[in-house]
């Protein structure tokens, strides 16, 4: 007992959690700087003459333009120098010109980027409480024939490749059986409603433009059903691991010893003692999602962040490439923090370590 | 504490008092049809209120499982025969629904280590009351209320803080009297306790102890300990039937068992402690 005094003290102590938020904010700055190094230093080593390519044929062989575009680029410029331009542009939003595009990568950015948030946020939450049924009920289940079924379906998930999944699934659902919506994010006789989040779905609602809000969501489905596939496969295997451990724990055994229901042992107890391994496994496939599926995107012909890497890489749009990485970077940067300020909220011991 | 390790009003008080709970040839089995390995074979007790039965006998022989299927808590490739009667009411085949409603309720457990028998993520407030909303039908604020009372009659310092508190800011001995605190919230008649001391520092065993015999006593608790230590036994448990193999070899009164052992394990199991002061030390 000679132990309460120290124990009332370390409870009432919250500065340890945000000093250990401001050091974790501090290592992201960092980290971040380390990612624009990176994409930048890759997008400068690559072979292939990005101003050829942003030229065209014409005009790359005529000298003098192209010594235009290099001065007017800053492209004469030391790689140091250049970098240092580049980074001092990002302080003020500015992530150069698309030389795809013409237009800047922010800016194009701003459009591709909810695109794809769109989706992954859609199709995370279904993945999640599709998976965490599942894994649930196999747990549950342990060996019985709902349990091998689970872990079929589960496995044919994991091992379906995503973009034949996607050909495969447009084709039967558009093509033959015509109840899905073709490609893109809306029909074409509708106009995007006006932008307030990015989302169409969102958005629309937001107006009030009901038509627009079901075709919109209409679109989604067919992405996400496949893109939530393979994260279902891969969250149902992680939950019932997670729950069959749990399911074994001491304090489940006195949850039921206490006389609890089933729903108040398996949310309170079962799934909350199976939080964190969760938890850590949505937060990489959020970042997978979120870092654009480039071939189901191209599929879809759904312009977001995948189809923007795409299209930027293959007609060498430097600048373009750059602001994909560092948006990806931030992605990954910002899913780590929002995890780890998660174990913090799920589990007390986490916030004193 | 020589009251303690002494109960002299109990044996005259447990004539009188009829069993509430009667467990009587009851049988376990684990494992498949075909393949069925016997834990328990016909074994019979009975607690009545006020009363610690102890249950010793090494690990393997038995005893939590027994314990362990007084609440229905078998693992589902368990076989249970025979009957286990809370005074009228055969658990024995009874649904997970209806034992819902005796479990805690009627019948409490304490286990072994109370850092894993907590909750980590839940505070002491949760899991003190959210059984208590659900038995007893008590507000959030009335069981709040509730707990408080718990935790003070346990000897847990501050208890409306201890309420938001999570279990690994407590002392081993303090998480285990939280334990117990949940396990009478419900005012249960019978409290089953496997290994209650086992996990604690020798210091502090003594203290839990103390508390569970207490608490028979002005509770008139029906107490199931269940324990390999012969030392934890001679200090509270009024009976004691020693368990080996799946069946209770010899079962008497506590004074009976250590002054005339009449069987040869029990025998045995007597000559492995300590030397004799031994268990009398472990209750200072």
């Amino acid at each position: 007992m000679g132990n309460t005094p120290r124990a009332t003290r370390r409870y009432s102590a919250r500065s340890p959690l945000v000093g250990y938020l401001l050091r974790r904010l501090g290592t992201s700055v960092l980290l971040l700087f380390g990612v624009t190094i990176v994409t930048f230093a890759l997008a400068n080593l690559v072979p292939g003459d990005p101003i050829a390519a942003a030229l065209g044929e014409g005009a790359a062989s005529n000298p003098a333009t192209v010594e235009a575009y290099i001065k007017e680029r800053g492209l004469d410029q030391p790689l140091p120098v250049q970098y240092a331009n580049y980074i001092g542009g990002l302080f003020q939003g500015d992530m150069g010109i698309s030389l795809r595009t013409t237009q800047p990568v922010a800016d194009d950015l701003a459009k591709a980027v909810p695109a794809t948030v769109e989706i992954a946020l859609l199709a995370i939450i279904v993945s999640l409480g599709i998976g965490v049924a599942l894994g649930s009920l196999a747990a549950y289940r342990r060996g019985k024939i709902s349990d091998q079924l689970v872990r079929v379906f589960s496995l044919i998930g994991l091992s379906i490749p995503t973009f034949w999944m996607a050909l495969v699934s447009f084709n039967f659902f558009f093509l033959q059986l015509r109840i899905a919506p073709g490609s893109g994010r809306l029909s074409p006789a509708l106009a995007p409603p006006p932008t307030v989040t990015g989302f169409y779905t969102a958005d629309a609602l937001l107006a009030g433009q009901w038509v627009t809000f079901t075709d919109a969501l209409a679109h989604l489905m067919l992405p996400v059903f496949v893109l939530s596939l393979f994260t279902i496969g891969l969250l149902t295997r992680f939950v019932r691991t997670s729950v069959l451990e749990v399911l074994d724990a001491d304090y489940v055994r006195a949850g039921r010893a206490k006389g609890l229901s089933g729903s108040r042992l398996l949310f309170g107890y079962v799934l909350r003692g199976a939080s964190l391994p969760i938890l850590t496994i949505v937060g990489l496939a959020f970042g997978t999602l979120l870092s654009g599926t480039v071939l189901v995107e191209a599929v879809f012909a759904w312009p977001g962040l995948g189809s923007y890497a795409y299209n930027s890489a293959t007609s060498l749009d430097l600048p373009g490439v750059m602001g994909v990485g560092l948006v990806v970077g931030v992605v990954y940067l910002s899913i780590n923090f929002a995890v780890d300020l998660l174990y913090g909220v799920l589990d007390p011991r986490v916030r004193l370590a | 504490m020589s009251d303690i390790t002494t109960p002299q009003t109990a044996d005259a008080a447990a004539a009188a008092t009829a069993p509430v709970l009667t467990v009587d040839e009851l049988t376990i089995g684990i494992g498949s049809r075909k393949n069925l390995k016997s834990i328990v074979k016909g074994i019979s007790l009975t607690l009545t209120p006020g009363r610690i039965q102890g249950l010793a006998g090494e690990s393997g022989s038995g005893k939590t499982v027994t314990s362990l299927a007084m609440l229905g808590l078998l693992p589902s490739n368990a076989v249970v025969g025979g009957s286990i009667r809370l005074n009228d009411t055969e658990l024995v085949g009874m649904t997970h629904r209806q034992l819902n409603e005796i479990r805690g309720r009627r019948i409490a457990m304490i286990f072994q280590d109370p850092s894993s028998s907590l909750h980590p993520q839940l505070t002491v407030g949760v899991q003190l009351t959210d059984h208590v909303t659900r038995h007893l039908k008590l507000s959030k604020k009335q069981a709040r209320a509730h707990a408080i009372e718990l935790l003070e009659r346990v000897r847990v310092p501050n208890p409306a803080e201890a309420l938001a508190r999570y279990p690994h800011q407590f002392s081993g001995g303090q998480r285990q009297r939280i334990a117990i605190a949940i396990a009478l919230a419900c005012d249960p008649i019978v409290l089953l306790a496997d290994e209650p001391t086992t996990a604690l520092d020798v210091t502090v065993q003594a203290g839990i102890l103390h508390l569970l015999r207490d608490l028979a006593d002005e509770r008139q608790l029906a107490v199931l300990l269940v324990t390999h230590d012969l030392g934890v036994m001679s200090a509270i448990a009024d009976d004691i039937a020693v368990m080996r193999h799946g069946e209770v070899v010899e079962s008497a009164v506590r004074q009976e068992i250590f002054a005339n052992p009449q069987h040869a394990y029990t025998r045995e199991l007597l000559a492995s402690l300590p030397g004799a002061a031994g268990f009398e030390e472990a209750t200072e």
